[in-house]
């Protein structure tokens, strides 16, 4: 019997920690001219300095120190006047150099922050999530793990490798602990993962895709019996690969370490690996013993020492934040609050801005990606920004709704048509013969069978019971497959009844 | 410069995955210590004045442009392997640790 997370928030208070990795979108990787193409052909992306081939040597990517520092900026921190790479030591087959140049203690940025804001019950509240550093490393190999049921290291008889990922400019993000965010902490961690995604895609650096992994997120977290200032033991979730999925492997810590802490038991500092089916973590390397990575200087590449001037001239051409973007959007388009958190949440915003861009009502295309698209969106389990619908369809249909072409109705099913693969709008309309009925004699003829089939109803419209043509007009609808211009019919039948 | 230990030798023995015998831990702890012992002397060169460096060079922002250069083909990457399978270079099972 799983704890509930009422219970959980009433005795004790979550710190969280937070540290995400972006993958840069430089053309070539951090310290050598290898593509960085995701999902090429295994091992064709590499050469001898990002396979470590002896006396091959690093150059750093001047790209990736400017995306760097950009990033620093955005996120309000100081941008350090020396820094250094160094090299951390580990035994493990994804790097081939047996170490990741990484920063250690001269990181390029240090002491930042960001606001987030979430909607919660309480009206929208605000917190301020600490930003300790900013450094830059180099990402690692993948592995397969051959053998065994799983694909998972424990049972595997042998791992591959490919290396086209070893060397693409990784930069990680550290916040420093978030106290005080109580219940709210599993949407403090979303919003902030969410916000920000939304600052490097602004800052044009990297694809922030979750799902590739060139977003990644580990949360950190611990509890404390509410008005102690103890620290709990933390654990380190991985493989967060979604907005949902950061929200969730926060509150399922959460709940976990209550469950143990109740019990008189102890939380086992370790990283736990998240797993997107059950939303639970499972166990993964135990940190009890403290890592030693043997860090040091990295002899092959001399101190970056960033030229003031330049830093300035990255800070003046940075672009407008998307908190400030979004109050734009909110007053252009007169969106209540409410609703403007409801997109930010269904994380549809960008896409109907884009959709807006292509001459479409605001109003009209928010309605249909947070409506029908969600809706699909949700069957389908996956983010509507997913689903094979582009801003360009919906602005078309939005357009064809406005010049009567289709009914909403007709709208919905040509949506559905699009999403199943059926082709753009135009073509679902052509290949369907999907039309408005407008044509008043067939309209007629329609609307003569539903008040035969109801003359009762129609007899209390004809008395002035208007409303009561709701069931014919209905049946109407019915009779031409949803075709029929509602307004239409409505006006036609009132005509015939004589009101 | 303090010395080295025999439980400092087992545990970079640990770290840099070498399997050694309790006679050679004895053994390279005292030897290890003669020797950064013998190394340590070079910081007696170097006053308070001198800050620790990491590069014999005066050199900083040594950087190239992002620009893509031709990687090696997969076979002349993986001809060095002990063993490859299915283009990706293969490697003995890893036991109990996940990056
Ligand atoms: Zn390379």
């Amino acid at each position: 019997m799983s704890l509930k997370y009422e219970d959980v928030i009433e005795k004790y208070e979550p710190v969280l920690g937070l540290e995400v990795h972006v993958e840069l979108g430089t053309a070539s990787k951090m310290f050598c001219g290898c593509n960085t193409i995701f999902g090429a052909e295994p091992n064709t992306q590499t050469c001898p300095v990002c396979l470590g081939l002896p006396g091959a040597l690093p150059v750093v990517n001047e790209k990736a120190i400017e995306y760097t520092i950009m990033i620093g900026l955005a996120l309000n921190c100081s941008i350090a006047p020396f820094s250094r790479f160094a090299r951390k030591n580990y035994f493990y087959p994804d790097m081939p150099k047996n170490f990741q140049t990484s920063q250690y203690d001269e990181p390029i940025c240090v002491n930042g922050f960001l606001d987030v804001e979430i909607d919660t019950d309480e009206g929208i509240k605000k917190f301020r999530v600490e930003i300790e550093r900013v450094h830059m490393e180099e990402d690692t190999g993948k592995s397969l793990h051959m053998g065994g049921a799983t694909g998972r290291i424990h049972g595997a008889d042998y791992s591959l490798l490919d290396y086209n990922r070893a060397g693409i400019p990784l930069v990680e993000i550290v916040t420093k602990i978030v106290p005080g965010t109580g219940k709210y902490a599993p949407e403090v961690a979303r919003a902030y993962v969410a916000e920000l995604r939304d600052i490097l895609r602004s800052l044009n650096v990297s694809d922030v895709k979750m799902e590739q992994g060139s977003l990644r997120c580990d949360a950190n977290v611990s509890l404390r019996l509410i008005g102690s200032d103890v620290l709990g033991t933390r654990s380190e979730t991985k493989n967060v690969n979604s907005l949902r999925s950061v929200e969730r492997a926060v509150r399922g810590e959460m709940i976990r370490h209550a469950e143990l802490l109740n019990k008189g038991e102890r939380v086992v500092q370790e990283t736990r690996h998240f797993q997107e089916d059950t939303g639970l973590t499972r166990s993964g390397r135990s940190k009890e013993q403290a890592e030693d990575y043997r860090y040091f200087p990295e002899p092959d590449l001399v101190p970056i020492v960033p030229d003031a001037i330049w830093i300035e001239t990255l800070r003046a051409a940075l672009p407008e934040k998307p908190s400030t973007h979004r109050k734009r959007l909110q007053e252009a388009w007169a969106v209540p609050d409410k609703e403007m958190a409801s997109m930010i949440n269904a994380d549809v915003l960008e896409i109907v801005e884009e959709t807006v861009n292509l001459g479409a009502d605001p109003t009209k295309a928010r309605g249909w990606w947070l409506g029908e698209i969600a809706r699909i969106a949700n069957e389908k389990e996956v983010a509507a920004t997913d689903l094979p619908i582009t801003p360009k369809d919906v602005a078309e249909i939005v357009a064809l709704v406005a010049t009567g072409a289709l009914t909403d109705k007709l709208a919905r099913q040509v949506i559905e048509a699009v999403i199943a693969g059926e082709g753009r709008p135009s073509e679902v309309i052509e290949k369907r013969g999907i039309k408005v009925v407008s044509d008043d004699g067939a309209l007629m003829v329609a609307i003569e069978k539903a008040i035969s089939a109801q003359p009762d109803v129609a007899e209390k419209v004809r008395g002035g019971n208007v409303p009561a043509a709701g069931a014919l007009i209905g049946a109407v609808m019915k009779e031409t497959k949803g075709q029929a211009d509602a307004a239409k019919v409505r006006e036609l039948l009132l005509k015939h009844l004589g009101q | 410069m303090a010395g080295i230990s025999r439980d400092d030798v087992a545990n970079l023995a640990r770290l840099a995955r070498i399997d050694m015998a309790p006679a050679e831990l004895d053994h390279l702890a005292s030897e290890l210590g003669v020797i950064l012992n013998a190394v340590a002397r070079v910081q007696e060169v170097a006053g308070q004045d001198v800050p620790p460096t990491s590069h014999p060079l005066p050199l900083q922002n040594v950087y190239r442009k992002d620009e893509v250069i031709q990687s090696l083909t997969p076979e002349a990457a993986l001809s060095a392997a002990p063993a490859s399978e299915g283009q990706r270079f293969k490697v003995p099972k890893i036991l109990g640790e996940e990056a």
